[in-house]
């Protein structure tokens, strides 16, 4: 498609209702199609743990589970994941209870302005479900989607090899 | 400026209901989202009407006989995550190739939601055509030009055939799937068609699909017995990085000759290329002889590269070569 | 005392819960999209604005046209350019236009709207064609832009040589935001800054309002690296339009904007030479660098500070020259001055090792400078020495074979290199408060930032240290203007400069105490003071403040830097193992070695994070990261981060990081100096030295790719 498909486009957006199982909670939203999964858990549900840091796939700060997978938030559509569950950083644990990857995180400075933090978290929570978390050379390929600009990288390395032996590959996640 | 456009989505019910929506003006198919959502977000593409194909989605990996070849080949799913068929146990066992290649593939975020069809349909990565504000690109505007030949050229195309497009198509598992001579069933209202991986790309990067037009699965064929197969991929970053050039190799040995060779390169065209005169000069050399890289060479002579390119020749060519030894000394 | 301490806001960054300046949502709350030009100079002749403002969803729209009229600005030294005030373009991607709407989505479908015409002008923006280069004026900030020091001597060997190094992003993960809120006649504003004053210094002066009535609040910042440190023009658009409007606004710049909104670390042509005899000495030193800055103001990256002051020369001259081109002021990136510089000095130290066929580390310990061989003051707490000899030792240097080309494995060539780092120590003014309430709870007040250098962690063991309480038992407000002032949190500045405001009140506040108690001196345990060091002698913190009527006690604080008659830098020692793909001239790092020098280390945990991160910042600068102007165009290509490389998880190797030395007397009150930038510093020119180790090849332009190997 070309630019010159403009005059092609519905002048008013349409909506569409969506729901989302968010962090096991069922959520009814009224959106517009062209309103990422990203924008819709940080603007319309108010779960701002998730976070954007490039909406275009490249950061893999905005990483959440759908269906238990890991993707980025910002490359798919709220309209997509209609009848999906999804889980944020905020249903991963708590400060007061947080998952051992969380707490690894902390134990091991994983971590240094945050921002990027909620989604190397989720990310690495699915790392070690996939039974991806094993030597310290294949954490590194199965992490580089999450780039960490304060860069730390070898800490969060240290912390997934941590939480990977508190919490053995859960088959239920694997896959 | 990005531009933020609405656009219409329709949720296809079955392959009938998709391809009549399809048929709408400006329609597209969406699967994963992972190019199409930036792409309509930042202005890019202009999509009136989303027809979201998930409800179509079957089993990822098929295992199929395919007479006259003999083995079986197998059929991917269109809807196919790139994580599943690479996880798949026949694929990782009979295809390396294909494994490999998603695997070095964007992100393990990017491979849950990324699918056979959409990586294989996916836009060229040249930042003037992706840029967010127009640039002289013939693919946003055409007629404007082409800012990428008198400007940033290390991404281009070193096989330049379109006048108004250098652009390289930037799929790894397309450049795997050439090298296994696959092909691509596309259905329509007119009817069913395949159309080999190698011809599916016009040279400018797009696809050769029609208004109207669904990818409904990608068969690869048999391989040999004994066929053994790899992909390489050169880049700056070690990871989540598109290729600089990349190479598959699939190729079978009689014991350290070579019996036949397969060699697909990327990051050279607007399509992954096969190194066809290559791979007829490399049967009956020994892998490790200096002949293959004079084999592998003669499948660049054509190359028109602009001057910030031409070190791709030289790489690809090197490419080749380790691609096609790798291959010969796995398993 | 040096103790590792995890991050108090770690367990709330972890779980997702510490908020960003883009973070707070809000019942009315508007939201705003750019937008930007699309060439780097030009007079707009019209902007029609019509198909936007009846967009859905559309508030306003403000354009130079009927945007209010700001006043000139105080303390911006991003050049002093406003904007929406006139129709002029000096860069690619400055403000035209903001769009003000209920939603994002909906501001930014319609900015795609508003149309701009311009009357384009000639445009430059390669800096290396600019033949008019002017001298910095005034002087910079970070020295003066020429020193001239002692008369060269009569060398045998001379070795001239042009480095360059490329424009870079600091593309921290969180994109700038400003929240900004006009309720009744005050403006609130939350903002992803690296220095609450300056924003409100600056918001202060252009939009008329008293600085009581302006309140700036950043708890958490998601990186900054220099990108956050000054006011640029997204902030004042944001804050102008709730006051302008009314009630909230959130303007968050997109990842492409980034590129062209808050400034970017100048690319640099450096010419250097160096003469020395046979024996290894130096005889001259002479660096003279060339960057890029704005049309519309002055800076000034100095490359060639760091010739000043690394090696004992008996002659070092240095220069500084800008050229004005049509991009957005540059600015201080992480890290600025020695980072760009040490690249040059540090390739030329190898080269003239290489020509007198001397062990590099030989080199620097033959040459080291003793004294600041420009300044001629004594180092404050230096030992630099000991980083070359303990980082030689961890790395296994000695095994190094001279040659290059000795070491091979499978397809890669493996080479050592090493290099040394310098960096001056930044300090501003701060002020500080400490409270102590009855049941024990210490509050500390610094409106400093937390960028991600650990502030929130490092800072109470400071005062904790004074008051002789556990750590935990002391809590940091921070991020807030309503709080005692400190300067920016940029330049590894905080820890020295806030920590010494901090430790001065804690230090007023046990003597406060002591003098409640009737005692010499006080610690404090819990809710109870010890007396003059005496187990036996306790008070109950509820008991004293009851005597004196008291519901807590509270001391102030400040550092003011002074000249204490020395040179202030920190130092250190990288060395690198680099693996080169000989066919594809890729290379990666397989490890990197450093030891500093940088006087106390608060938190070892946090500290090394901080140096990991650095070195990292190094391989980056090294191997990956470039922003490549199309001059054609006026404008930065690929603004996003799948082109702008920074490195991943997959590209960092094995990094081992340790400190020498201990307490700098000099240059705060605490010990410690700055380490941040430090560690960004010498990694590029050890990488560069160990490729040409590995392959015979010098490469005198970073970054190193492989179209420069194969």
């Amino acid at each position: 498609m070309t630019e010159q498909a403009t005059e092609n486009r519905t002048a008013i957006p349409v909506t569409a209702r969506v729901s989302l199982r968010v962090n096991g909670v069922e959520h009814h939203l009224v959106v517009e199609p062209r309103m990422t999964l990203l924008d819709a858990l940080r603007e319309v549900i108010g779960l701002t743990g998730t976070k954007k840091g490039c909406d275009r796939g490249e950061c893999g700060a905005c990483t959440v589970h759908v269906d238990g997978r890991r993707v980025n938030a910002c490359l798919t559509l709220a309209v997509m994941q209609d009848g999906h569950d999804v889980t944020t950083v905020e249903g991963l644990g708590t400060p007061e209870n947080p998952h051992p990857v969380q707490r690894a995180f902390v134990a091991n400075d994983a971590l240094q302005c945050g921002f990027c933090t909620p989604g190397q978290v989720m990310a690495a929570a699915a790392c070690i479900a996939e039974g991806n978390a094993t030597a310290p050379h294949r954490i590194r390929e199965w992490m580089s989607g999450n780039l960490c600009r304060c860069a730390a990288y070898p800490q969060i390395i240290a912390a997934i090899q941590e939480a990977a032996q508190a919490d053995p590959v859960d088959p239920a996640h694997a896959r | 400026m990005p531009a933020d456009t609405g656009f219409d989505y329709v949720r296809a019910a079955d392959t009938a209901h998709a391809l009549t929506l399809l048929d709408t003006p400006g329609a597209k198919p969406i699967a994963g989202g992972t190019d199409l959502v930036t792409l309509l977000r930042s202005g890019v593409d202009r999509t009136p009407l989303l027809v979201d194909l998930a409800a179509l989605r079957g089993q990822a990996v098929r295992v199929e006989p395919r007479p006259p070849l003999g083995g079986p080949g197998i059929v991917l799913d269109a809807l196919a995550r790139m994580a599943d068929v690479a996880a798949d146990g026949w694929v990782r066992a009979t295809y390396p190739v294909i494994a490999q290649a998603l695997e070095l593939s964007a992100s393990p975020q990017v491979r849950n939601l990324g699918t056979v069809a959409g990586n294989l349909a996916q836009r060229t990565r040249c930042p003037y055509f992706r840029a967010e504000a127009p640039t002289p690109c013939a693919k946003r505007s055409p007629g404007s030009g082409c800012a990428a030949r008198r400007g940033v050229q290390r991404g281009t195309a070193v096989f330049t055939a379109d006048p108004d497009c250098v652009a390289t198509h930037p799929s790894d598992l397309a450049v795997a799937l050439a090298a296994l001579d696959a092909e691509v069933l596309v259905e329509s209202r007119a009817g069913e068609r395949t159309i080999p991986v190698t011809e599916f790309y016009r040279p400018d990067a797009e696809t050769v699909l029609r208004q109207g037009d669904l990818v409904t699965a990608v068969a690869v064929p048999p391989v040999a017995a004994g066929s053994r197969s790899a992909y390489l991929k050169v880049r700056e970053r070690a990871s989540f990085e598109f290729a600089l050039v990349s190479c598959a190799a699939e190729v079978v040995l009689d014991g350290c000759v070579i019996r036949s060779a397969r060699l697909a390169v990327g990051g050279v065209a607007g399509h992954p290329w096969r190194l066809t005169e290559a791979e007829s000069a490399l049967v009956g050399l020994e892998l490790g002889a200096p002949a293959v890289r004079s084999a592998i060479d003669t499948a660049f002579a054509a190359a028109d590269p602009l001057p910030g390119a031409v070190f791709k020749v030289e790489l690809a060519a090197r490419a080749a070569v380790r691609a096609l030894r790798a291959a010969g000394s796995h398993r | 005392m040096s103790r590792a301490r995890t991050r108090v806001d770690g367990p709330a960054k972890v779980a997702g819960v510490a908020r960003y300046a883009a973070d707070h949502p809000g019942p009315d709350l508007r939201h705003l999209a750019l937008v930007t030009a699309t060439v780097p100079a030009a007079t707009i002749s019209t902007v029609d604005t019509t198909a936007a403002s009846a967009a859905p969803g559309v508030v306003a729209v403000l354009t130079h046209e009927n945007a209010p009229r700001l006043a000139p600005p105080v303390g911006a030294p991003y050049g002093g350019r406003l904007p929406l005030q006139d129709n002029e373009v000096h860069y690619d991607g400055e403000p035209v236009a903001v769009v003000v709407a209920d939603t994002l989505d909906h501001a930014r479908a319609a900015a795609d709207l508003v149309r701009v015409d311009y009357e384009v002008r000639a445009a430059i923006t390669d800096f290396t064609a600019v033949t008019d280069l002017v001298v910095p004026s005034p002087p910079p900030r970070w020295g003066p832009a020429d020193t001239n020091v002692g008369t060269p001597e009569p060398a045998e060997v001379t070795l001239a040589r042009v480095y360059t190094t490329a424009a870079r992003h600091h593309s921290p993960l969180e994109p700038s935001a400003t929240h900004a809120e006009w309720r009744d006649g005050r403006l609130f504003v939350r903002d992803a800054t690296q220095g609450v004053f300056g924003v409100r210094t600056v918001l202060s002066s252009v939009l008329g309002l008293p600085r009581e009535d302006i309140r700036v609040v950043a708890e958490y910042t998601g990186g900054g690296f220099g990108a956050k440190g000054y006011v640029w023009p997204h902030q004042i658009i944001a804050a102008m339009t709730a006051v302008h409007l009314g009630g909230a606004v959130r303007l968050v710049l997109t990842r492409a904007q980034s590129f062209t909104s808050h400034g970017y670390q100048p690319p640099t042509r450096q010419r250097i030479t160096v003469a020395a005899h046979r024996t290894g000495r130096i005889a001259a030193l002479e660096h003279d660098s060339v960057s890029p800055t704005a049309t519309y103001g002055g800076y000034v990256e100095m490359a060639a500070n760091a010739t000043r002051v690394l090696y004992a020369a008996p002659a070092i001259r240095t220069s500084h020259r800008i050229a004005p081109v049509n991009t957005i002021l540059p600015t201080p990136m992480r890290a600025p001055h020695e980072g760009p510089g040490a690249f040059a000095t540090e390739s030329l130290m190898d080269e003239l090792a290489h020509e007198l066929g001397v062990d590099p580390l030989w080199l620097r310990l033959r040459n080291h400078a003793d004294v600041d061989p420009t300044s001629g003051l004594p180092f404050a707490a230096k030992d630099l020495r000991a980083c070359y000899r303990e980082g030689a030792r961890r790395f296994g240097w000695e095994r190094r074979p001279l040659a290059p080309r000795s070491v091979r494995d499978g397809h890669d060539l493996v080479g050592w290199g090493m290099a040394s780092a310098v960096m001056a120590t930044f300090r501003f003014p701060a002020s500080a408060r400490v409270r102590l309430r009855v049941d024990g709870t210490v509050v500390v007040e610094a409106g400093c930032q937390e960028i991600g250098t650990g502030t929130y962690t490092i800072l109470p063991q400071v005062a904790a240290d004074v008051l002789g309480c556990p750590a935990d038992q002391v809590t940091l407000r921070l991020g807030d203007t309503d709080l005692p002032e400190t300067g920016m949190t940029a330049g590894s500045s905080t820890t020295l400069s806030v920590g010494s405001a901090i430790s001065a009140a804690a230090t007023t506040l046990t003597a406060q105490l002591a003098e409640l108690a009737g005692a010499d001196a006080v610690s404090l345990t819990g809710t109870t003071l010890e007396l003059d060091g005496d187990p036996d002698r306790v008070v109950d913190l509820a008991d004293l403040f009851a005597e004196h009527d008291l519901v807590e006690v509270t001391a102030d604080g400040s550092f003011t830097p002074t000249d204490t008659g020395h040179s202030l830098h920190s130092f250190g020692a990288v060395f690198a193992e680099v693996a080169v793909d000989e066919d594809f001239g890729t290379c990666r790092v397989r490890r990197l070695v450093a030891v500093y020098n940088a006087g106390r280390i608060i938190n070892p945990l946090t500290a090394r994070g901080q140096m990991t991160g650095g070195l990292i910042w190094g391989i980056g600068q090294a191997l990956l990261e470039q922003s490549t102007l199309d001059h054609e165009l006026g404008r930065f290509v690929s603004k996003d981060l799948a082109g702008y490389l920074v490195a991943t998880q997959a590209d960092v190797g094995e990094l081992e990081v340790a400190f020498v030395g201990e307490h700098d007397p000099h240059s705060g009150a605490i010990g410690a100096r700055g380490i941040g930038e430090l560690g960004a510093v010498g990694v590029a020119p050890a990488i560069a030295n160990a490729v040409f180790h590995a392959t015979g090849k010098r490469i005198r332009s970073l970054p190193i790719t492989p179209e420069n190997l194969l």
